[in-house]
Protein backbone atom coordinates (compact mmCIF):
# COMPACT_ATOMS: atom_id res chain seq x y z
CA UNK A 1 0.00 0.00 0.00
CA UNK A 2 2.37 2.60 1.07
CA UNK A 3 4.96 1.25 -1.93
CA UNK A 4 2.23 2.33 -4.23
CA UNK A 5 1.49 5.66 -2.85
CA UNK A 6 5.52 6.72 -3.29
CA UNK A 7 4.96 6.27 -7.31
CA UNK A 8 3.72 9.63 -8.69
CA UNK A 9 0.08 9.50 -8.57
CA UNK A 10 -2.04 9.63 -12.09
CA UNK A 11 -3.75 12.24 -13.18
CA UNK A 12 -6.95 11.25 -12.89
CA UNK A 13 -6.79 10.42 -9.13
CA UNK A 14 -5.00 14.03 -8.34
CA UNK A 15 -8.05 16.07 -10.42
CA UNK A 16 -10.71 14.05 -8.61
CA UNK A 17 -9.39 14.76 -5.38
CA UNK A 18 -8.16 18.37 -5.99
CA UNK A 19 -11.73 18.62 -7.83
CA UNK A 20 -13.69 17.37 -4.88
CA UNK A 21 -12.14 20.35 -2.60
CA UNK A 22 -15.14 22.45 -4.06
CA UNK A 23 -17.63 20.80 -2.68
CA UNK A 24 -15.52 19.61 0.41
CA UNK A 25 -15.21 23.68 1.17
CA UNK A 26 -18.98 24.59 0.37
CA UNK A 27 -20.30 21.68 2.69
CA UNK A 28 -18.14 22.15 5.50
CA UNK A 29 -17.92 25.85 5.65
CA UNK A 30 -19.54 27.84 2.96
CA UNK A 31 -15.83 28.76 1.60
CA UNK A 32 -15.46 29.54 -2.13
CA UNK A 33 -12.09 27.30 -3.22
CA UNK A 34 -9.35 29.84 -3.69
CA UNK A 35 -5.89 30.21 -2.81
CA UNK A 36 -4.37 33.63 -4.00
CA UNK A 37 -6.59 35.35 -1.78
CA UNK A 38 -4.36 33.55 1.02
CA UNK A 39 -1.60 36.80 -0.23
CA UNK A 40 -4.30 39.38 0.07
CA UNK A 41 -5.22 37.99 3.61
CA UNK A 42 -1.67 37.82 4.58
CA UNK A 43 -1.27 41.62 4.02
CA UNK A 44 -4.44 43.17 5.49
CA UNK A 45 -3.01 40.76 9.23
CA UNK A 46 0.55 42.16 8.88
CA UNK A 47 1.00 45.44 6.97
CA UNK A 48 -2.55 46.68 5.86
CA UNK A 49 -1.06 50.73 6.23
CA UNK A 50 -3.60 52.63 4.58
CA UNK A 51 -4.44 50.95 1.82
CA UNK A 52 -8.38 50.18 1.59
CA UNK A 53 -7.54 46.90 -0.24
CA UNK A 54 -6.05 45.81 2.67
CA UNK A 55 -8.41 47.23 5.02
CA UNK A 56 -11.37 44.65 5.85
CA UNK A 57 -11.96 41.97 8.55
CA UNK A 58 -8.81 39.49 7.86
CA UNK A 59 -10.11 37.25 10.32
CA UNK A 60 -13.16 36.43 8.80
CA UNK A 61 -11.08 34.72 6.10
CA UNK A 62 -8.44 33.26 8.15
CA UNK A 63 -9.61 29.63 6.98
CA UNK A 64 -8.12 30.46 3.91
CA UNK A 65 -4.69 31.01 6.13
CA UNK A 66 -5.22 27.64 7.82
CA UNK A 67 -5.93 25.77 4.86
CA UNK A 68 -2.74 26.94 2.80
CA UNK A 69 -0.57 26.13 6.07
CA UNK A 70 -2.09 22.55 5.88
CA UNK A 71 -0.66 22.63 2.10
CA UNK A 72 2.27 23.02 3.22
CA UNK A 73 2.40 20.33 5.84
CA UNK A 74 0.94 18.14 3.10
CA UNK A 75 3.40 18.96 1.07
CA UNK A 76 6.03 17.99 3.65
CA UNK A 77 4.59 14.67 4.41
CA UNK A 78 4.62 13.99 0.74
CA UNK A 79 8.41 15.02 -0.12
CA UNK A 80 9.20 12.65 2.96
CA UNK A 81 7.09 9.99 4.46
CA UNK A 82 5.85 9.35 0.51
CA UNK A 83 9.22 10.70 -1.13
CA UNK A 84 9.63 8.81 -4.46
CA UNK A 85 13.15 8.57 -4.81
CA UNK A 86 13.66 8.05 -8.40
CA UNK A 87 13.92 11.15 -10.40
CA UNK A 88 11.06 13.03 -12.39
CA UNK A 89 10.00 10.87 -15.63
CA UNK A 90 9.56 14.01 -18.17
CA UNK A 91 7.88 13.99 -21.94
CA UNK A 92 11.46 12.87 -24.23
CA UNK A 93 11.07 16.38 -26.12
CA UNK A 94 10.65 18.47 -22.96
CA UNK A 95 13.96 16.92 -21.94
CA UNK A 96 16.08 17.31 -24.97
CA UNK A 97 14.11 20.94 -25.22
CA UNK A 98 15.66 21.62 -21.89
CA UNK A 99 19.11 19.72 -22.02
CA UNK A 100 19.67 21.68 -25.05
CA UNK A 101 19.69 24.86 -22.46
CA UNK A 102 21.63 23.66 -19.87
CA UNK A 103 19.04 21.81 -17.76
CA UNK A 104 19.96 18.41 -16.97
CA UNK A 105 19.00 17.91 -13.23
CA UNK A 106 15.58 16.21 -12.97
CA UNK A 107 16.02 14.51 -9.15
CA UNK A 108 13.84 16.62 -7.45
CA UNK A 109 11.11 18.19 -8.90
CA UNK A 110 12.71 22.07 -9.86
CA UNK A 111 15.97 21.60 -11.40
CA UNK A 112 18.70 22.62 -9.24
CA UNK A 113 20.51 24.57 -12.15
CA UNK A 114 17.87 27.49 -11.91
CA UNK A 115 15.92 27.32 -8.17
CA UNK A 116 18.75 27.29 -5.69
CA UNK A 117 20.37 28.90 -2.65
CA UNK A 118 23.23 29.56 -5.33
CA UNK A 119 21.71 30.75 -8.29
CA UNK A 120 19.32 33.31 -5.27
CA UNK A 121 21.86 35.96 -6.39
CA UNK A 122 22.92 36.51 -9.69
CA UNK A 123 20.71 38.17 -12.44
CA UNK A 124 18.76 34.04 -13.10
CA UNK A 125 17.87 33.94 -9.57
CA UNK A 126 16.39 37.49 -9.88
CA UNK A 127 14.14 36.75 -13.06
CA UNK A 128 13.03 33.36 -11.66
CA UNK A 129 12.88 34.15 -8.11
CA UNK A 130 12.18 37.56 -7.81
CA UNK A 131 10.60 38.47 -11.43
CA UNK A 132 8.91 35.23 -11.61
CA UNK A 133 6.80 35.90 -7.94
CA UNK A 134 5.94 39.06 -8.35
CA UNK A 135 4.44 38.03 -11.65
CA UNK A 136 2.23 35.51 -9.67
CA UNK A 137 1.30 37.62 -6.56
CA UNK A 138 0.68 40.94 -8.77
CA UNK A 139 -1.06 38.99 -11.54
CA UNK A 140 -3.34 36.82 -9.43
CA UNK A 141 -4.80 39.53 -7.62
CA UNK A 142 -5.08 41.80 -10.40
CA UNK A 143 -7.12 38.83 -12.10
CA UNK A 144 -9.21 38.02 -9.24
CA UNK A 145 -7.98 34.60 -8.67
CA UNK A 146 -5.54 32.09 -9.43
CA UNK A 147 -5.57 28.82 -11.29
CA UNK A 148 -8.17 27.32 -7.90
CA UNK A 149 -10.27 30.40 -8.06
CA UNK A 150 -10.79 30.98 -11.37
CA UNK A 151 -10.04 27.61 -13.35
CA UNK A 152 -11.64 25.23 -10.71
CA UNK A 153 -13.83 27.24 -8.92
CA UNK A 154 -14.78 29.89 -11.16
CA UNK A 155 -15.55 26.99 -14.19
CA UNK A 156 -17.04 24.55 -11.73
CA UNK A 157 -19.47 27.27 -10.88
CA UNK A 158 -20.09 28.26 -14.86
CA UNK A 159 -18.70 31.88 -14.55
CA UNK A 160 -17.27 33.09 -17.86
CA UNK A 161 -15.40 35.91 -16.65
CA UNK A 162 -13.14 32.87 -14.96
CA UNK A 163 -12.87 31.40 -18.53
CA UNK A 164 -11.79 34.25 -19.29
CA UNK A 165 -9.23 34.75 -16.83
CA UNK A 166 -7.97 30.72 -17.57
CA UNK A 167 -7.29 31.50 -21.27
CA UNK A 168 -5.22 34.67 -20.32
CA UNK A 169 -3.12 32.51 -17.61
CA UNK A 170 -2.68 29.71 -20.89
CA UNK A 171 -1.92 32.81 -23.42
CA UNK A 172 1.13 34.34 -20.50
CA UNK A 173 2.03 31.12 -19.84
CA UNK A 174 2.40 29.70 -23.68
CA UNK A 175 3.85 33.50 -24.15
CA UNK A 176 6.36 32.93 -21.88
CA UNK A 177 7.43 29.09 -22.00
CA UNK A 178 7.92 29.84 -26.42
CA UNK A 179 9.64 33.22 -27.06
CA UNK A 180 11.13 34.30 -23.85
CA UNK A 181 11.63 31.53 -21.65
CA UNK A 182 14.18 30.07 -24.26
CA UNK A 183 16.54 33.59 -23.74
CA UNK A 184 15.91 33.65 -19.69
CA UNK A 185 17.13 30.32 -19.61
CA UNK A 186 20.56 30.94 -20.98
CA UNK A 187 21.43 34.29 -18.88
CA UNK B 1 -28.30 20.49 13.95
CA UNK B 2 -30.48 23.72 13.84
CA UNK B 3 -28.47 26.63 13.61
CA UNK B 4 -29.57 30.41 14.52
CA UNK B 5 -30.58 32.26 11.18
CA UNK B 6 -28.14 35.15 10.81
CA UNK B 7 -29.17 38.37 11.73
CA UNK B 8 -29.36 41.03 8.64
CA UNK B 9 -25.95 42.28 7.72
CA UNK B 10 -25.10 46.08 9.67
CA UNK B 11 -24.20 48.80 7.44
CA UNK B 12 -20.60 48.48 8.53
CA UNK B 13 -20.48 44.46 8.16
CA UNK B 14 -22.24 44.98 4.80
CA UNK B 15 -18.84 47.44 3.70
CA UNK B 16 -16.52 45.13 4.78
CA UNK B 17 -18.27 42.26 2.52
CA UNK B 18 -18.00 44.67 0.11
CA UNK B 19 -14.12 45.31 0.31
CA UNK B 20 -13.77 42.07 0.83
CA UNK B 21 -15.11 40.99 -2.57
CA UNK B 22 -13.54 43.09 -4.45
CA UNK B 23 -10.54 41.03 -6.89
CA UNK B 24 -11.76 37.75 -5.02
CA UNK B 25 -13.99 34.42 -5.93
CA UNK B 26 -13.32 33.56 -2.17
CA UNK B 27 -14.86 35.40 0.92
CA UNK B 28 -16.58 33.82 3.76
CA UNK B 29 -19.86 35.22 5.06
CA UNK B 30 -20.56 32.18 7.10
CA UNK B 31 -22.76 34.21 9.76
CA UNK B 32 -21.32 31.34 12.67
CA UNK B 33 -18.95 32.30 15.14
CA UNK B 34 -16.66 29.07 16.34
CA UNK B 35 -13.63 28.59 18.00
CA UNK B 36 -10.26 29.02 16.06
CA UNK B 37 -9.84 25.33 16.32
CA UNK B 38 -13.15 24.84 13.91
CA UNK B 39 -10.67 26.09 11.33
CA UNK B 40 -8.61 22.50 11.36
CA UNK B 41 -10.77 21.06 9.14
CA UNK B 42 -9.65 22.86 6.42
CA UNK B 43 -6.35 22.35 7.84
CA UNK B 44 -6.95 18.56 7.33
CA UNK B 45 -8.15 18.99 3.68
CA UNK B 46 -5.12 21.37 2.92
CA UNK B 47 -2.97 18.62 4.28
CA UNK B 48 -4.48 16.54 1.37
CA UNK B 49 -4.25 19.05 -0.94
CA UNK B 50 -0.06 19.25 -0.29
CA UNK B 51 0.27 15.86 -0.55
CA UNK B 52 -1.66 15.43 -3.46
CA UNK B 53 0.22 18.52 -5.28
CA UNK B 54 3.71 16.79 -4.19
CA UNK B 55 2.53 13.20 -5.17
CA UNK B 56 0.99 13.68 -8.68
CA UNK B 57 4.35 16.21 -9.46
CA UNK B 58 2.33 19.38 -9.63
CA UNK B 59 4.60 21.50 -7.85
CA UNK B 60 7.00 20.48 -10.66
CA UNK B 61 8.47 23.24 -12.88
CA UNK B 62 9.28 20.37 -15.17
CA UNK B 63 5.67 19.41 -15.58
CA UNK B 64 4.48 23.39 -16.40
CA UNK B 65 7.15 23.56 -18.92
CA UNK B 66 5.40 19.93 -20.04
CA UNK B 67 2.03 21.50 -20.32
CA UNK B 68 2.81 24.71 -21.93
CA UNK B 69 5.11 23.16 -24.67
CA UNK B 70 1.93 20.67 -25.19
CA UNK B 71 4.05 17.59 -24.65
CA UNK B 72 2.30 15.68 -21.68
CA UNK B 73 -1.42 15.40 -21.29
CA UNK B 74 -0.59 15.07 -17.44
CA UNK B 75 -1.35 18.89 -16.02
CA UNK B 76 -4.61 19.12 -18.68
CA UNK B 77 -5.55 15.73 -17.41
CA UNK B 78 -5.23 16.82 -13.65
CA UNK B 79 -7.03 20.17 -14.27
CA UNK B 80 -9.92 19.22 -16.65
CA UNK B 81 -10.68 16.28 -14.26
CA UNK B 82 -10.83 18.87 -11.54
CA UNK B 83 -12.90 21.44 -12.91
CA UNK B 84 -15.39 18.21 -14.27
CA UNK B 85 -15.45 16.71 -10.74
CA UNK B 86 -15.73 20.49 -9.54
CA UNK B 87 -18.60 21.37 -12.29
CA UNK B 88 -20.72 18.50 -11.01
CA UNK B 89 -20.08 18.93 -7.08
CA UNK B 90 -21.72 22.37 -7.92
CA UNK B 91 -24.53 21.08 -9.94
CA UNK B 92 -25.52 18.43 -7.68
CA UNK B 93 -25.56 20.85 -4.37
CA UNK B 94 -27.52 23.53 -6.37
CA UNK B 95 -29.76 20.93 -7.80
CA UNK B 96 -30.09 19.60 -4.35
CA UNK B 97 -30.26 22.86 -2.51
CA UNK B 98 -27.68 21.22 -0.34
CA UNK B 99 -26.75 23.17 3.12
CA UNK B 100 -24.14 23.14 4.78
CA UNK B 101 -22.98 20.61 7.59
CA UNK B 102 -24.27 23.85 10.18
CA UNK B 103 -27.51 24.00 8.00
CA UNK B 104 -26.41 27.07 6.27
CA UNK B 105 -27.39 27.62 2.74
CA UNK B 106 -24.78 27.90 0.22
CA UNK B 107 -23.75 30.48 -1.23
CA UNK B 108 -21.39 31.40 -4.05
CA UNK B 109 -20.80 35.05 -5.06
CA UNK B 110 -20.71 35.78 -8.74
CA UNK B 111 -17.81 36.96 -10.58
CA UNK B 112 -17.74 40.48 -12.88
CA UNK B 113 -16.02 40.94 -15.59
CA UNK B 114 -13.54 43.38 -15.54
CA UNK B 115 -10.01 44.08 -17.77
CA UNK B 116 -8.03 42.60 -14.79
CA UNK B 117 -8.86 39.64 -15.95
CA UNK B 118 -7.24 39.99 -19.08
CA UNK B 119 -4.20 42.00 -17.52
CA UNK B 120 -3.90 40.36 -14.35
CA UNK B 121 -4.33 36.94 -16.25
CA UNK B 122 -1.49 37.70 -18.50
CA UNK B 123 0.75 38.83 -16.06
CA UNK B 124 -0.10 35.60 -13.63
CA UNK B 125 0.69 33.19 -16.92
CA UNK B 126 3.97 34.60 -17.43
CA UNK B 127 5.08 34.59 -13.87
CA UNK B 128 3.40 30.67 -13.84
CA UNK B 129 5.43 29.70 -16.53
CA UNK B 130 8.63 31.20 -15.31
CA UNK B 131 8.29 29.85 -11.65
CA UNK B 132 6.76 26.94 -12.10
CA UNK B 133 4.17 27.41 -9.30
CA UNK B 134 0.34 28.69 -9.18
CA UNK B 135 0.00 30.08 -5.53
CA UNK B 136 -0.75 26.99 -4.01
CA UNK B 137 2.19 25.13 -5.70
CA UNK B 138 4.43 27.78 -3.98
CA UNK B 139 3.42 26.74 -0.82
CA UNK B 140 3.48 23.12 -1.48
CA UNK B 141 7.15 23.78 -2.90
CA UNK B 142 8.65 25.77 0.20
CA UNK B 143 6.69 23.12 2.53
CA UNK B 144 8.20 19.89 0.15
CA UNK B 145 11.87 21.58 0.96
CA UNK B 146 12.92 23.80 -1.76
CA UNK B 147 13.99 26.56 0.87
CA UNK B 148 14.95 29.25 -1.75
CA UNK B 149 11.63 29.31 -3.46
CA UNK B 150 10.95 31.31 0.52
CA UNK B 151 11.70 34.15 -2.26
CA UNK B 152 9.62 33.31 -4.71
CA UNK B 153 7.00 33.24 -2.10
CA UNK B 154 7.82 36.44 -0.45
CA UNK B 155 7.92 38.24 -4.24
CA UNK B 156 4.46 36.91 -4.68
CA UNK B 157 3.56 38.71 -1.39
CA UNK B 158 4.82 41.53 -2.21
CA UNK B 159 2.82 41.68 -5.86
CA UNK B 160 0.15 41.19 -4.25
CA UNK B 161 0.97 44.16 -1.74
CA UNK B 162 2.02 46.78 -4.62
CA UNK B 163 -1.15 45.73 -6.68
CA UNK B 164 -3.13 46.81 -3.16
CA UNK B 165 -1.40 49.47 -3.44
CA UNK B 166 -1.25 50.91 -7.25
CA UNK B 167 -5.33 49.38 -7.83
CA UNK B 168 -6.64 52.64 -7.79
CA UNK B 169 -4.69 53.56 -11.06
CA UNK B 170 -4.71 50.69 -12.81
CA UNK B 171 -7.29 50.16 -15.64
CA UNK B 172 -10.06 47.25 -14.47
Amino acid sequence: MLETLKHPWPWYVAGALIGLTVPYLLLVGNKTFGISSSLRHLCAACMPGKVPFFHYDWKKEVWNLFFVGGIALGAFIGATLLADPNPVVLAEPTKAYLAEKGITDTSRMLPSELFSWSTLFSLKGLVFFVLGGFLVGFGTRYAGGCTSGHAIMGLSSLQWPSLVATVMFMVGGILMTWFILPHLLTL
Amino acid sequence: MQHEIPHAPTPAEAQDLQVRELDALCVNESALKHPWWYNLKYSAWGVLFGIVFVKAEIISWFRIQEMFRFESFHMYGVIGTAVMVGMLSVFLIRRTKARTIYGEEIHIPTKEFNRGQLFGGLMFGLGWAITGACPGPLFAQVGAGFGAVIVTFLSAWAGTYVYGVIREKLPH
